[in-house]
């Protein structure tokens, strides 16, 4: 993504609905695996996020104008649980289980906060497209 | 010709800047989940000033060379947050939403009075 790719308003809501949108992804796929069991502590699945980077329509970042860009996407340090399952067909040699590092709470509020500002780019656009159409038709 | 120019200029130059505006509130809103981004707003009373050339360097000779007025980019400054928060960014929702609601208001406002300055040299064009 470069910046002189961001020109008008199109582009900024545009890429920040779709980096919205890749948080939404994120969230699915940490719900999806929330309830998921490993054998291994290293094996588990930890939550991922995705990480979020100002993208400045000019080099000099004077005239305020950027838009979001998605920089990369990191799996949080948090330690899965470990619970003891003897008769689990994953447990270890010790009868340990190892559950998801995912907190679906967590998720839930991350899932309702980007779907609202995924709103709010959707808002952006259409209001600024009603005003285009309108100065189109002006002095007619 | 110039005339016309000049009867619709203070407008057109509103309607511009709001525009402008815009997009910085467009862009503030598309970052409100990016970390460290810090919120801008364009000083619009400045900005106007500057393009109506008031308190700017007047000609009296056609052949004296103009001043342009100061550069644009300098009437765009970092928004005051009320309520700071953790990850360093300084954009609060409401605040722009307000903000660009009030714009598009002010905006839809510019292009009224054009409308209505177009409609009326257009009668007294056709002289009805």
């Amino acid at each position: 993504m470069k910046m002189s790719d961001i020109k008008n308003i199109f582009d900024i809501a545009g890429r920040g609905m779709s980096a919205q949108m890749l948080r939404l992804n994120t969230v699915a796929s940490n719900l999806a695996n929330a309830r998921s069991v490993a054998s291994s502590e290293a094996e588990a699945y930890r939550a991922i996020k995705p990480v979020f980077s100002t993208l400045y329509a000019d080099d000099l970042e004077k005239s305020g104008v950027a838009s979001v860009d998605v920089v990369d996407i990191v799996s949080v340090d948090r330690q899965p649980d470990k619970i003891y399952q003897p008769g689990h067909p994953k447990a270890d040699e010790d009868g340990y289980i190892y559950m998801a590092a995912v907190d679906a709470e967590e998720e839930m509020v991350e899932m309702l906060e980007a779907s609202r500002q995924y709103e709010n780019n959707v808002e952006v656009v259409s209001t600024l497209r009603g005003l285009m159409m309108r100065t189109i038709s002006m002095g007619k | 010709m110039k005339s016309i120019q000049e009867h619709l200029q203070f407008h057109s130059e509103a309607l511009a800047l709001r525009s402008q505006r815009n997009e910085i509130l467009a862009s503030n809103i598309a970052n409100a989940a990016t970390p460290n981004f810090k919120a801008k707003d364009l000083k619009f009373d400045e900005m106007m000033q500057a393009k109506l050339g008031l308190g700017e360097i007047q000609t009296t000779d056609e052949r004296h060379f103009t001043v342009a007025s100061g550069p644009l980019d300098e009437g765009i400054g970092f928004r005051q947050n009320i309520t700071p928060s953790k990850d360093g960014n300084t954009v609060e929702l409401h605040v722009e939403q307000m903000q660009f609601s009030e714009n598009v208001m002010r905006y839809q406002t510019s292009l009224e009075f054009l409308n209505r300055k177009i409609a009326g040299l257009r009668s007294a064009i056709k002289g009805e």
